[in-house]
C-alpha cells in the first residue's frame, strides 16, 4: 500500500512486517526515527511478540542482539556512524559466530570533527567485519532491502547490514509501497537457526580456536560471502517477481549501453547521478552508470563484466582512507586489474560530512573524467583556496590548534572579504 | 608419597560438616547423585583454582533449582579458556562466550528470546571474573540490573586479571602485588584509596537479590544460588575465589584463604533484597589480617625481613571498617 511517509517510518513498518523478535534500541542520529517506529508498533500491538530492549549503548544492542540470535531469536538493531564503531568488537564477534542478525546502518560520517550527516565513512570502517553490506538507493529499496536483508542473512546463517544514507533517505518524506504482510511472509519464512542455545540439546557456543582449526573457521565465512554473490542475485529476481519491483541484486546498470563512460556509485547520490547522466546523454555523451548494491561480498566479477567496454571510469567515494584513498575505489581497481584492457579509472570523494553534491559539479567531474584526467583521489568541491590559506598558516607556527578550528576562522575569514568586496 | 590420606570426621556443629553426617535433604547439591556436573572433568584450570570450584558448586545448583532448565553465558576470561579449548568442552549445559565486556547483555538477549519464544521456564546465568565484570563489562552488568532483566550474574572474584598475567582489576585489594602494580618503588603495591567493591553498587540498583559468597563456605554458596534462582529479574552474586598462581598461594591453601578473607572481615558476606541488606554472616573466628596476609606472595612485600609494614595497618583498618559497617561480629552476649 502507498504511504506518504518518512523514509525511516517506512523502514519501521517493513522491519515489522518482517516480524523480529528482540529489537534492541538505543539513540543515534540518524537512525533513531527507525527504532522508535518499531518502537511504536510494538506498543499499538501492531507487531506482536516482539521484545523490544531500551539499552545503555551500542555496544549492548549488538551483544543482547547476539544473546537473542544464538537463543533462536529473530534479532535486528540499527545503529548509525560513533555507535557503529562503539559496537565494533560485537560486529566482528555477531560474523565470527554466523548469527543472521539484520542491523540498519543510517550511514553518517565519523568523527573528529563531529558530524551528523550523511557519507559512508561508518560502513567502510567496518567492510571487514565479516557482514553483508546492501547499500539502498532510494527509501522504497531501503525499506524493500530489509525484506531481503533477513531472508539472505538467515539462510545463511551471516550477519546482514543495510545501509541507508542518513538524512537524504531517513528523514526524507515520499511516497513509498509498504507490502503487506501476507507477501512479506510469503518471501520470508520463519527464523530457522543452524545453532541455537537449548538445554534440550546442549551446546557450547563461542569456544576458543586455535591456529588448528581458526584458518579453517575464516575460510567458511569467506566461503558463505562467495555463496551470497549468487543468492543475492536470486532473491532479487524472486522479490522483483513476488513484489514487482526491483530490490537488492549485486548492481543495477542505467544508460549503460554503449557508454564510453561508466559512473560507479553506491547509496542515494545514485538518483542525482541518474538525473546528470540523462543531461548528458542529452547532449550526445555516451555516459553512464554502474549503481553497487551489495559492497560485501564484493561482486568483482559482475562489475568487471559491466565495466570492461568502458574507456574511462569514475568512482564515487562517499568515505576517505586517508592513508589511501576511496575505498571503494580501491576494490574496483582489484576487480578491473584483470582485464586484458582495462578502463582508465577516476577516484572521487564527494560528499563528505553531509556536503550537498550539485549536478554541475558532477557535470564537471564527469567531462573532467574524459577530458582531463587526475592522479590519485580527486576532492571534489574542495575550497583550494581555504585550504591552501590554512596550509600556509600550518607552515608558519607549530602552536596551530585544532585543524576543524582553523578551516573554520578561514572560511569566516574568506566569506568576509568577500563581503568587503561586495560592497566596496 | 604413596601415604594413604587419613579421613577426617568432623562432628555435627562444628565448621565443616561431612556430608555423610547430616540428614540427606541438608546435603547439599553436589553431594547428591544427582548432581548434573555442569561443569564436567577434564578442564584446564590450575590445580586449587577456586574459580572451577565455585563454578562448579554454582551452576550445579542453578541447574537444580531450574530443573535443568538453564543456559550460561561466560564473559571471556579464566573460565572460559579453561573449559572450552575448541574442539572440546567441559560444559554439560547449553553455553555461549561471546565477549570480554558484554556478558551481561548477551544474557539479556537470551532471555529476551525465551521469553518470546514461550520458554520462560528457561532460566538465564551470566558469569564472569572480576576483570569482566566489575571493569570492561561494567557498563553491560548495569544496564542489565537497572532494566531488571531476568539474569542471575555471577562473578567469580580473584581479584585481577589473571588469565592473562595477573594484572590489577578494579576488584584488586590495595597492597597487592601484580604485574600491573609492582612491589617496587615508594608505594610498592596496588594503590590505597583506589577500587570498588561492586555488590554494594549492585544494591544501589534496588535489584531484587544481591549477594557475596565464598568457596569457604559451599553450603551457603548453593543456598544463595538457590535462592537467586527462585527469584525473577536481577539477581547478583559475588563470590570470593582465591587463585594460587595470582595470589603467590599454595594450592591446598585455596578453601583456607577464602575463609580468612571472610573471617578477617575483608571480604563480607551479606545478602540483600530490593536495595537492603537482609543478611550478614557473622565471623565465628575474628582473626587480624595478617595471618590472612603472609599466606599470599602477593603481599610478602609487607612482611619483609621480620619487619611489618605500616601498611598492614590499613588493611586491619579496612577489615575493621566492614566489620563495623556490616556489623560482622556477634553481639557479645
Amino acid at each position: 500500500m502507498l504511504h506518504q511517509i518518512e523514509g525511516s517510518k517506512a523502514m519501521a513498518r517493513t522491519i515489522a512486517l518482517c516480524r523480529p523478535q528482540v529489537v534492541c534500541a538505543y539513540p543515534i542520529t540518524p537512525q533513531t526515527h527507525i527504532v522508535e517506529g518499531v518502537g511504536e508498533l510494538i506498543r499499538v500491538g501492531e507487531l506482536d511478540d516482539c521484545e523490544f530492549i531500551n539499552v545503555e549503548s551500542e555496544f549492548a544492542a549488538l551483544s543482547v542482539a547476539i544473546g537473542a540470535s544464538a537463543a533462536g531469536a529473530r534479532a535486528y538493531t540499527a545503529t548509525a556512524s560513533q555507535g557503529l564503531l562503539f559496537m565494533a568488537e560485537a560486529v566482528y564477534n555477531a560474523a565470527g559466530l554466523g548469527l543472521p542478525i539484520v542491523m540498519t546502518l543510517g550511514n553518517r560520517a565519523i568523527g573528529a570533527p563531529i558530524n551528523i550527516w550523511n557519507d559512508h565513512s561508518d560502513a567502510m570502517a567496518l567492510r571487514e567485519s565479516g557482514w553483508i553490506q546492501l547499500f539502498a538507493e532510494s527509501n522504497q529499496e531501503a525499506a524493500d532491502l530489509h525484506i531481503v536483508a533477513f531472508r539472505l542473512a538467515e539462510e545463511l546463517s551471516v550477519p546482514t547490514m543495510v545501509c541507508v544514507d542518513g538524512f537524504i533517505l531517513t528523514h526524507a518524506v515520499e511516497r513509498i509501497d509498504v507490502p503487506d504482510q501476507a507477501a512479506v511472509d510469503a518471501f520470508l519464512p520463519p527464523y530457522e537457526p543452524m545453532q541455537s542455545l537449548d538445554p534440550a540439546d546442549p551446546i557450547s557456543i563461542g569456544a576458543m580456536v586455535g591456529p588448528d582449526a581458526f584458518t579453517e573457521v575464516r575460510y567458511l565465512q569467506y566461503f558463505k560471502q562467495h555463496t551470497a554473490l549468487t543468492l543475492i542475485e536470486k532473491l532479487a529476481a524472486e522479490f522483483e517477481q513476488r513484489f514487482g519491483r526491483q530490490a537488492g541484486g549485486l548492481l543495477r546498470t542505467y544508460e549503460a549501453e554503449g557508454a564510453e563512460t561508466l559512473i560507479v556509485a553506491m547509496g542515494s547520490i545514485n538518483g542525482t547521478i541518474k538525473d546528470v547522466i540523462d543531461e548528458m546523454r542529452a547532449d550526445g555523451i555516451a555516459i553512464g552508470l554502474v549503481t553497487l548494491v551489495a559492497f560485501r561480498p564484493f561482486p568483482a566479477d559482475a562489475l568487471r563484466e559491466a565495466l570492461a567496454r568502458a574507456r574511462d571510469v569514475v568512482v564515487i567515494d562517499r568515505a576517505i582512507d586517508v592513508g589511501m584513498g576511496g575505498p571503494l575505489a580501491s576494490n574496483i581497481a582489484i576487480a578491473l586489474r584483470e582485464l586484458p584492457d582495462p578502463p582508465a579509472m577516476h577516484s572521487a570523494i564527494v560528499g563528505l560530512g553531509g556536503r550537498p553534491t550539485s549536478k554541475a559539479s558532477l557535470h564537471r567531474l564527469f567531462r573532467q573524467a574524459a577530458i582531463q584526467p587526475w592522479e590519485g583521489p580527486h576532492f571534489l568541491d574542495l575550497n583550494e583556496r581555504v585550504v591552501a590559506r590554512e596550509l600556509h598558516r600550518r607552515g608558519k607556527t607549530r602552536r596551530v590548534g585544532p585543524a576543524a578550528e582553523g578551516i573554520l576562522k578561514e572560511l569566516e575569514k574568506e566569506r568576509v572579504e568577500k563581503l568587503a568586496e561586495r560592497t566596496s | 608419597m604413596n601415604e594413604v590420606q587419613k579421613l577426617k570426621f568432623y562432628q555435627k556443629g562444628t565448621l565443616t560438616v561431612g556430608n555423610r553426617l547430616i540428614d540427606e535433604r541438608e546435603r547439599n547439591v553436589q553431594a547428591s547423585l544427582d548432581r548434573s556436573n555442569s561443569l564436567t572433568s577434564g578442564h584446564r584450570a590450575c590445580q586449587g583454582c577456586g574459580e572451577a570450584l565455585g563454578a562448579r558448586y554454582a551452576i550445579d545448583a542453578a541447574m537444580r533449582a531450574s530443573e535443568r532448565n538453564l543456559i550460561a553465558v561466560n564473559a571471556t576470561g579464566c573460565l572460559e579458556v579453561f573449559t572450552t579449548p575448541y574442539p572440546e568442552t567441559s560444559w554439560q549445559i547449553p553455553w555461549m562466550h561471546s565477549l570480554f565486556g558484554n556478558a551481561a547483555a548477551v544474557a539479556t538477549g537470551v532471555a529476551a528470546a525465551m521469553r518470546v519464544l514461550g520458554r520462560a521456564e528457561t532460566r538465564v546465568v551470566a558469569q564472569g571474573g572480576d576483570g569482566g565484570t566489575t571493569d570492561i563489562g561494567f557498563g553491560c552488568l548495569s544496564g542489565m540490573f537497572e532494566r531488571n532483566d531476568d539474569v542471575l550474574y555471577i562473578c567469580y572474584d580473584n581479584e585481577g586479571y589473571m588469565n592473562t598475567g595477573v594484572q590489577r582489576s578494579s576488584a584488586t585489594p590495595p597492597a597487592a602485588r601484580t604485574a600491573t602494580t609492582p612491589a617496587m618503588g615508594k608505594e610498592p603495591g596496588n594503590v590505597f584509596g583506589t577500587g570498588k567493591f561492586t555488590p554494594k553498587i549492585a544494591v544501589a540498583h534496588e535489584i531484587p537479590y544481591v549477594a557475596t559468597a565464598s568457596v569457604a563456605d559451599l553450603h551457603d554458596l548453593e543456598a544463595k544460588v538457590t535462592k537467586a534462582m527462585g527469584l525473577r529479574g536481577a539477581r547478583y552474586i559475588q563470590i570470593n575465589v582465591p587463585c594460587p598462581l595470582g595470589w603467590g598461594a599454595a594450592s591446598q591453601d585455596t578453601i583456607k584463604l577464602a575463609r580468612l578473607a571472610i573471617e578477617t572481615g575483608l571480604y563480607p558476606i551479606f545478602e540483600a533484597e530490593n536495595g537492603y541488606i537482609t543478611h550478614v554472616r557473622k565471623i565465628r573466628r575474628p582473626t587480624p589480617v595478617a595471618e590472612y596476609l603472609k599466606l599470599q606472595r602477593r603481599f610478602a612485600h609487607l612482611f619483609r625481613d621480620g619487619f611489618e609494614d605500616p601498611r598492614v595497618a590499613k588493611l586491619q583498618a579496612m577489615a575493621d571498617r566492614h566489620i563495623k559497617d556490616y556489623g560482622l561480629l556477634e553481639e557479645a552476649a
